[in-house]
């Protein structure tokens, strides 16, 4: 029996290994695509879960992909890759190379360092790394956006939403991160434009995904009082446990109405397909050396709010189509010396300093937008109304 | 007062996996299979119980498809180790790996486009989703949130942990049972079917952990999946069990104390706020601290109880060796 079983365990071994060294035949076989311009994407999660990160993403990739009337072989995915794992991101961004790939877009902000080893060694081709700030003159930009705008309008409907005029807010970092930092700022100031007596309690999770700590950040701030929960981090849990526990959310990603449909008011989301879209294009025209780092805005529609759900207040909508027109002019901005309030259905914008939460005056009354702090990483504060629990 | 009250609850509810798993666990080594392989049985517990649970929209069915899946596991794992007489240390790791394995394909393939199924609030989900607790008790000032305002499964939980301590304690199946670990020569010549005895209380521990699992996807994660459901949780469980020193009883204390610890890390701000000359300083630490403590403390109850016991304490004494009949 043993005999019979060791014969049995090689026969299988061999047949194994065969069909592997096959395999491997067929993807040689595959490399030679050149006719075709082919898009590597670099992907940390899996697009398949959930209301994410990747998802997003990837709805832009599928969306550039029709855009530009791309054929399913000309976009090369790799999925799962940890961006605290340098030797995975450069396998799977050298074999996204291997099979051809014109431009690859790393979407992590963790792949930035091996994105620019990457773009050294291999100068013909183009490197796009998501949420960073490297770059370099010829093959290597970072593009990212203002998602703050689209935290300020969801604000709106927080603050318009809110009983208690406390506001939770479960964010992946604090003020250690500019872009979590001025999320919350971003939304903090939008709740203030229909709410001014209203604050914002922040919980910082020091991770970006963390899912039942994500629940229990949500409850915790319920249970301070907090009626309606924002968030800054990667799954629904916020939302759900906002729903679970009868208030209301603002979710981040993509539409979490569908996850939390009696809680969520709306969502703040990236539309990735612009980006990706316009730098592929950019890719395939030739005209890469001009497009240089990419920095979206709800104007270029890459970021906006989701559709409001029922569960908005009134004027939720009126407001914040009037705040985001004034996106779209591009006459003023969330971080400057003029705050926005409502009277009557009407804007009004008044000249105020914007403070930090210790009363430090960041931008004097009237003053132009700090916005550059949220680009190059350096706004490392809360406004005021916002506190760290 | 009434923070540290709503402290308390979350950590009790927060506790409840664990003893779930620990319970589970201590009737499998009672019996003497050490089956390290408790979070993938809370893993197959998770998903079955939620496939099932969304497919019939009902939470009996979940709660049995939870156990029925995690039980499956367990009669595996004692099929290896009893019937084939495996190594159940092995045995035990590679069905953590297998669990694990098994919860993210069949819920990766559940999910797509980022949608999942849902177990709906209607029929009798709401007991086991929300805090409903028991009607007119819950509204007693204090007592009524810290003992009467949880799920249902707050409940299921610490019963089954009752219930199981005075089998082990008092009957005398448990006594056969707990003879079975303690030695199983002298069992099985008193009469006890020792491979029965083990496969009865290997499969039926593995079914109460997969409980557990259900409870970390349906009520801490929201019903939602995502890929980290049980986290570790199955590994602090097989700790607990020495913290518990196999008493089921005992369990229930442990499992709450370590509910405390990982809710600490979501609560710090609000004991702050509730006490600011006190407790001001529970912000100071960092949040690795906090993210870290379960495990260490894990990990120092292990140390200790290790070198205080000297030797094998007070676990059974033929836990993790195989019974073979011949070599008696």
């Amino acid at each position: 029996m043993k005999k019979f079983l060791s014969i049995l365990l090689a026969v299988l071994l061999i047949a194994v290994s065969l069909v592997c060294f096959a395999s491997c035949g067929n993807e040689s076989e595959n490399e030679g695509g050149e006719g075709k311009f082919k898009v590597g994407v670099i992907h940390i999660g899996d697009p398949a879960d959930g209301s994410g990160y990747s998802y997003t993403h990837d709805l832009g990739i599928v969306e550039m992909q029709k855009n530009l009337n791309l054929a399913d072989d000309q976009i090369i995915r790799k999925l799962n890759i940890a961006d605290d794992d340098e030797s995975a991101i450069r396998e799977a961004i050298e074999a996204c190379i291997s099979e051809g790939c014109k431009i690859i877009f790393t979407t992590s902000y963790g792949y930035m360092d091996t994105t620019e080893a990457l773009a050294k060694e291999h100068p013909n081709v183009i490197f796009s790394h998501g949420t960073g700030y490297k770059s370099n003159e010829t093959n290597f930009n970072n593009y990212f956006g203002r998602i703050y705008q689209a935290r300020y309008l969801s604000g709106i409907a927080a603050g318009l939403k809110t009983k208690t005029n406390k506001i939770g807010y479960v964010a992946a970092y604090g003020t250690e991160l500019a872009e979590t930092c001025s999320g919350i700022n971003a939304f903090a100031l939008g709740v203030q434009s229909v709410n001014p007596d209203a604050e914002v309690y922040v919980k910082s999770l020091n991770s970006w995904f963390d899912p039942a700590n994500e629940t229990a950040y949500a409850e915790a701030l319920i249970e301070l009082g907090c009626d309606v929960i924002a968030q800054h981090c990667d799954t629904a849990n916020p939302q759900i446990a906002a729903q679970t526990k009868g208030v209301f959310g603002c979710g981040y990603n993509s539409d979490m109405t569908k996850d939390a449909p009696k809680a969520h008011l709306t969502a703040s989301i990236w539309n990735w397909g612009v980006y990706y879209t316009a730098a592929t294009k950019a890719a395939m025209d030739g005209t890469w050396a001009e497009f240089g780092n990419y920095y979206g805005s709800l104007a270029d529609g890459l970021v906006d709010v989701s559709a409001l759900s029922e569960n908005c207040a009134e004027n939720t909508a009126e407001y914040i189509k009037l705040v985001k027109d004034l996106f779209k002019e591009g006459t003023w901005d969330v971080f400057s010396g003029v705050k926005l309030s409502f009277k009557d259905g009407a804007l009004v914008k008044t000249d105020a300093d914007l403070k930090d939460n210790a009363g430090k005056v960041i931008v004097a009354a009237g003053g132009a937008s700090v916005e550059d702090s949220v680009i190059t990483g350096t706004m490392n504060y809360f406004v005021e109304g916002v506190s760290l629990k | 007062m009434n923070t540290i009250i709503k402290f308390l609850f979350y950590s009790i509810r927060m506790g409840v996996p664990l003893l779930f798993g620990t319970t589970g666990e201590i009737v499998s080594e009672k019996s003497g299979s050490l089956n390290l392989g408790v979070e993938g049985l809370m893993a197959m517990g998770a998903i079955g119980g939620y496939y099932f649970g969304c497919k019939t929209n009902s939470m009996i069915v979940a709660l049995l498809a939870a156990f029925l899946c995690a039980a499956l596991g367990g009669l595996v794992y004692s099929f290896l180790t009893i019937t084939f007489q495996a190594n159940q240390n092995v045995t035990g790791l590679t069905l953590t790996i297998f669990g694990v394995g098994v919860y993210e394909f069949i819920g990766r393939s559940l999910t797509s486009g980022g949608k999942y199924p849902v177990m709906d609030e209607a029929s009798q989900m709401v007991f086991m989703k929300s805090d409903i607790g028991i009607p007119v008790l819950r509204d007693i000032p204090y007592i009524g949130t810290l003992l009467f305002s949880y799920n249902i499964m707050v409940y299921i939980s610490v019963l089954v942990a009752v219930v199981l301590w005075i089998y082990i304690t008092k009957t005398k199946t448990g006594l056969k049972l707990r003879a079975t670990g303690e030695n199983y020569g002298a069992a099985d010549a008193c009469g006890v079917n020792v491979s029965f005895y083990r496969y009865m209380h290997t499969v039926c521990g593995a079914g109460i952990t997969g409980l557990g699992g259900l409870y970390l996807g349906v009520v801490i994660n929201g019903g939602a999946w995502n890929e980290s459901w049980i986290n570790g949780m199955g590994w602090i469980s097989v700790a607990l069990v020495i913290f518990a020193k196999w008493n089921p009883a005992k369990a229930i204390f442990g499992s709450f104390l370590f509910g405390a610890l990982t809710v600490l890390q979501s609560w710090k701000g609000n004991l702050k706020e509730a006490f600011p000359d006190v407790l001001g300083w529970v912000d100071v630490i960092p949040n690795e601290f906090y993210q870290m403590l379960p495990f260490v403390i894990t990990f120092i109850v292990l140390v200790v109880s290790s070198i205080r016991d000297k030797g094998r304490g007070e676990q059974p004494t033929c836990c993790g060796i195989n019974y073979y009949r011949e070599e008696r």
